[in-house]
């Protein structure tokens, strides 16, 4: 149920953002979601590609410094309360959430959301045990 | 080993009374043929026959490096040309270089000192020593390469640069001891990594850094990557080179040549000779040198001298690792603030690499001092408050250090220079006054 998520470390000046996207257009990586975290000197770009694997060894072969994570990709009822019932499960579990963010296409008639967690064995459980859907990796990949 | 064991192992008095009567001959031959020093001695009342003991040295006026500049090129040569038989020469990155002149005994007296050096270090003629100094100019290049011939040892003259060649060498020649600027060696394994060669199972065993200040945590560093022993050298070009003085195993303070050269600490602003022990500026008085003698030269390097007889059976006194140079130290906001202090700080906290650089600016009235960073894959978190804990954290003991506040940026990796020779690690964008 978990899915390879790749943050690169970006100083906060123009063009990075665009070289590095560019870097991995140039070899067919097709980003699937990302979402952008930035302070005023740097910012933490997080990436799902379609291929984890390549995407790494491009990112290596071109210098940068990065990172691979496990995040959780739930599916969330597009809804008014649809989020909420998912973070009110894990609250209610002690489960802390690190960042999230949406995924850009929806999965069906539900929305897509990415967790980063804590402790991402527990929350898995606590999400499978509530009745929420989780994409696999390769659904992620692929969707 | 020892290369020359009654020079190196010599009683303190038999080397004070040599001292003496060297000191003698080259104070009446700078007199008699140097007008600079002819000039200096009278202004400041002082005769030759005046000299009576080691302690009268104190009485003979300094030579800055100022004055070398001034009596550019060959004004300071106590020796015709027709007798010089090599020349080297500083940078000049600030101003007119130094050029130093060598008679044939000058450059046998130097690969004398480099042999002696070589085999402090833990060198001997067995060894395959790869010599990544510049040649040139340099004194670096020639200065271990004479030395190493000396001792007998085989000197590959690989100079600096061509960095993948570097590791080539280090792995099909079997090289033993590298000699480069202690940043290069890092740059030379950070090389071998990304060529896929692991440096630390090659037969290299002892390196020997010199020509840039260094830190103890450097040490650690180069001695974990490279799996070798690694040692400090001291030189300058403007008393001989390489080679003035030397670590040995004990790691503990460098061997000073003694009966070539009298080392003296002072307070760099009083010029006040200061006890052992005590930390000021260093001063250099060459014994034995012909063509380009200097009395009392202030190096401008920062260090305390201790005259206690070394475990490694040496009597010869030593000097602690240079911890600065007046030349380097930036005056931030009134505060004295040497890079390497601010380099010990980024050693210490264990994951950094040292690639790092310093900017010093003016904003509005007031220097700002800034810490670039590389951030490297240890370092690294897929989370902003992870990443701004480690910056503050570095900012926090820089400023302890300090005392003056600092800004911490983290960079991305091999956006900062890397340095073939001496590392330029300051950059300093003040007016000019």
């Amino acid at each position: 149920m978990k899915v390879k998520q790749i943050s690169i470390f970006l100083e906060n000046k123009s063009g990075r953002l665009a070289q590095v996207t560019k870097v991995l257009a140039d070899h067919n990586i097709n980003l699937r979601a990302l979402s952008l975290a930035d302070t005023a000197d740097f910012g933490i770009l997080r990436i799902i590609v379609n291929d984890a694997n390549k995407a790494v060894n491009i990112l290596k072969e071109a210098g940068y410094t990065f990172g691979e994570t496990d995040v959780v990709a739930v599916e969330v009822p597009d809804k008014p309360g649809g989020l909420a019932s998912i973070l009110s499960a894990l609250w209610s579990a002690g489960l802390g959430v690190e960042y999230m963010y949406a995924f850009v296409k929806s999965s069906g008639d539900n929305a897509v959301m990415i967790f980063r967690f804590e402790n991402t064995d527990k929350a898995i459980e606590v999400l499978k045990n509530n009745n929420f859907k989780m994409l696999t990796g390769e659904e992620v990949y692929n969707i | 080993m020892i290369w020359n064991e009654k020079c190196e192992c010599m009683p303190r008095k038999e080397l004070e009374e040599l001292q003496l009567s060297r000191l003698k001959a080259i104070i009446h031959k700078v007199y008699d043929r140097v007008p600079f020093y002819r000039e200096s001695f009278e202004k400041a009342g002082f005769k030759p026959s005046d000299l009576k003991s080691l302690d009268d040295l104190k009485r003979i006026p300094f030579i800055s490096k100022k004055d070398l500049r001034e009596n550019y090129p060959f004004k300071l040569f106590a020796e015709p040309m027709s007798n010089i038989v090599r020349i080297h020469s500083s940078s000049g990155t600030t101003g007119k270089p130094v050029v130093a002149g060598y008679t044939k005994n000058d450059i046998d007296t130097w690969a004398e000192l480099m042999a002696r050096s070589l085999m402090c270090a833990g060198a001997g003629p067995n060894d395959i020593i790869q010599n990544a100094y510049g040649y040139g100019l340099f004194t670096g290049g020639l200065g271990i390469h004479y030395g190493g011939e000396r001792m007998g040892a085989t000197v590959i003259p690989a100079s600096g640069g061509n960095t993948k060649r570097q590791v080539m060498m280090l792995e099909d020649f079997g090289t033993t001891v590298l000699t480069c600027t202690p940043s290069y060696a890092l740059y030379i394994g950070e090389v071998a990594k990304e060529m896929g060669i692991d440096i630390r199972k090659l037969p290299l065993r002892i390196g020997v850094f010199g020509a840039e200040p260094w830190s103890d945590n450097m040490r650690k560093e180069l001695e974990a990557k490279l799996n070798i022993d690694a040692m400090d050298i001291y030189g300058l070009t403007e008393v001989i080179g390489p080679g003035v003085s030397m670590e040995c195993e004990q790691k503990d303070g460098l061997h000073i040549f003694e009966d070539h050269f009298i080392a003296e600490i002072i307070d760099p602003e009083t010029g006040e000779q200061l006890p052992y022990g005590e930390t000021g500026e260093l001063v250099f008085t060459s014994l034995t040198k012909e063509a380009f003698p200097v009395i009392r030269f202030r190096t401008r390097d920062i260090t305390s001298l201790n005259p206690e007889p070394c475990k490694c059976g040496r009597t010869i006194a030593r000097m602690r690792r240079v911890s600065g140079r007046t030349d380097d130290m930036l005056i931030i906001r009134g505060v004295n603030v040497f890079p390497s202090q601010i380099e010990s700080v980024l050693m210490e906290i264990e994951e950094t690499e040292p690639h790092y650089e310093i900017v010093v600016e003016r904003k509005g009235m007031l220097d700002e001092l800034e810490v670039r960073v590389e951030v490297n894959e240890r370092l690294f978190s897929d989370e902003v408050r992870k990443l701004e804990a480690v910056q503050r954290k570095l900012q926090n003991e820089i400023e302890s250090v300090l005392g003056i506040s600092v800004k911490v940026t983290l960079v991305e990796p091999k956006t900062i220079e890397r340095s073939e020779g001496k590392a330029k690690r300051v950059k300093d964008l003040r007016p000019k006054e």
